[in-house]
């Protein structure tokens, strides 16, 4: 399980963290993001479809969200 | 990725706003899992000399500067991140960086004027055309 904090961060710098913790897991590893920027929300989840990872779920409460990925 | 899509950018302009124009679209298509190229050439490549990634102007509204610092000012409060950090992430992503030897030579830049940790290649018109005929974006900026 690999924790990405992105709270305060903007586009892009979420999309890129997401990357490198994608990039730097294990395969089966479990990646979490959370972030507070909406673009990125979007975005994450586009990047993981392309890169062929699987998405488990976002999550959103007061503007924070948290994106779950396993990396194939 | 052998079959990674790609993407190469001709950074002609050295002012600031384009310069993060170009270091926001190359890292966003590297997050993506594409593979980047940015060719600097010209007021482009001036950015690359060490220390003044961020030494432009705006493309509009400068005002001698003024703009620039209220730019700069705006951006610190929306936390958009500086274009040493976005080179960092590019490189660190496996973005290349292509400085055009043509623009050296006319300039009378040399390689000690740049910054050689950020540069991967040195080539001229040549080189970005072989990568560009291959490429699924190509952008010029």
């Amino acid at each position: 399980m690999r924790k990405v904090d992105c709270l305060g961060k903007t586009c892009p710098k979420p999309l890129i963290e997401a990357r490198k913790a994608m990039r730097d897991a294990q395969p089966g590893e479990i990646i979490e993001i959370v972030g507070d920027h909406p673009p990125s929300k979007k975005e994450i989840p586009m990047a993981v479809e392309l890169l062929g990872h699987e998405l488990l779920g976002i999550e959103e409460s007061g503007g924070v969200w948290t994106i779950r990925i396993r990396k194939k | 990725m052998k079959d990674a899509k790609t993407m190469t950018i001709i950074l002609h302009s050295g002012d600031l706003d384009k310069v993060y124009s170009a270091l926001i679209l190359g890292t966003g298509a590297l997050s993506m899992g594409m593979n980047v190229s940015i060719f600097f050439t010209f007021w482009g490549l001036e950015r690359l000399k060490k220390g003044k990634l961020a030494a432009g102007g705006l493309s509009k509204m400068n005002f001698l500067g003024l703009g620039k610092r209220m730019m700069s000012s705006r951006m610190k409060k929306a936390r958009v991140e500086s274009l040493d950090t976005l080179m960092k992430d590019f490189k660190n992503l496996g973005g290349r960086v292509i400085a055009c030897e043509m623009t050296m030579g006319v300039m009378g830049i040399s390689k000690d004027d740049l910054d050689q940790t950020i540069i991967d290649e040195y080539g001229a018109v040549g080189a970005y055309l072989k990568e560009a005929m291959r490429s699924d974006i190509n952008l010029f900026i």
